[in-house]
């Protein structure tokens, strides 16, 4: 799953990729041009995250008392709520740069739209792997086709149809226009995988973020639960950064492979076109 | 397992998961930076 082999890239030249890959047009920094995806903000970004991290660590599995009603399994809440809500602002995103590029038709937004799919749906996975631990300590089983975890599914396979269309071989605005189209739809799923527990009756227990975050949770609980989130945003927002950087690099190299071809077969076709202008001496 | 084995599977899942799929992007960003000619290699 990924976007950095694109079957069949743009044309090369000064305007390969629909006009944004003229060197500088998306600079905002300036020296030496760095051999990695790595700049100041990610620099940042990481060790905020990492920092982050520790503490969650800390306060998650070790300050963070047991929940009155959800016991010790609260802690897998910790990292379940979080994930989920990175996965959800990522798909948000991917919706947006899906418009965007249906709107603008440039490679900025396509990029944007297909990166963040692709860590949505690492986060969502994660998120269905921690519910399923969860279901297995609380409901004895890791998963039961009730209306939350069917929608999820669901929400899950449409990602990865999502990211599967990106690699069917086709050129670039085709493959854009075709993803962009599944993102808009796909978005519409998060609602609906959001109001399940109040719409059909099932094993899942209510919302547990945007609003009805367990109303009991107080101190250190809430604290970690909020801290959780904001770790997970941070992450998310790293991440972002490097794999979209990591896309438009790919794009650029796909791009050096072609000129290196085309080079390459003129090079090829010099000494022939020699021949044929030496032909008849040569063939005496 | 007992409760905590699957809390401890699920937090070390999680980073696990997020540590491997941000070393691969590291690398492939390492990778084909030394592709890309260095007048390409920009962006946000």
């Amino acid at each position: 799953m990924t976007v950095d082999n694109p079957p069949t890239p743009a044309p090369p030249g000064p305007d390969a990729s629909s006009g944004t890959s003229r060197p500088g047009r998306w600079v905002g920094a300036s020296g030496p041009v760095p051999d990695n995806t790595g700049s100041r903000i990610t620099r940042i970004l990481g060790v905020a995250t990492l920092l982050g991290m520790v503490a969650l660590v800390v306060l998650g599995l070790l300050v963070s008392p047991a929940d009155a009603q959800l016991g010790e399994t609260i802690r897998i809440l910790y990292m379940h709520v979080p994930t989920v809500s990175a996965a959800y602002l990522a798909f948000v995103i991917t919706a947006i740069g899906s418009v965007m590029y249906l709107w603008k038709r440039t490679e900025f937004w396509d990029l944007l739209a297909a990166s963040s799919a692709e860590i949505g749906v690492l986060f969502f996975g994660l998120t269905i792997f921690n519910g399923m631990l969860w279901g297995k300590i609380t409901w004895g089983v890791f998963w039961r086709w009730e209306p939350r975890l069917t929608t999820t599914a669901v929400l899950f396979l449409t990602y990865l149809g999502y990211l599967a269309v990106r690699q069917i071989p086709n050129d670039t605005r085709t493959r854009g226009t075709l993803s962009a189209i599944i993102g808009i739809m796909a978005v519409v799923n998060i609602p609906i995988v959001h109001k399940a527990v109040d719409w059909w009756r099932g094993l899942h227990q209510e919302k547990t973020i945007f609003g009805t975050v367990n109303p009991d949770m107080r101190g250190t609980q809430l604290f970690t639960a909020y801290l959780g989130l904001a770790v997970f945003m941070l992450l998310f927002a790293w991440l972002l950064i490097h794999r979209f950087r990591v896309a438009w690099l790919a794009e650029r190299a796909a791009d050096v492979g072609i000129d290196a071809a085309i080079t390459e077969r003129r090079a090829e076709g010099v000494p022939a076109a020699a021949d044929r202008t030496t032909g008849p001496e040569g063939a005496s | 397992m007992n409760d905590t084995a699957y809390i401890v599977a699920a937090w070390a899942g999680t980073f696990a998961a997020v540590g491997l799929y941000a070393l691969s992007v590291i690398r492939r960003g390492r990778r084909l930076s030394r592709i890309v000619p260095e007048d390409q290699r920009r962006w946000l």
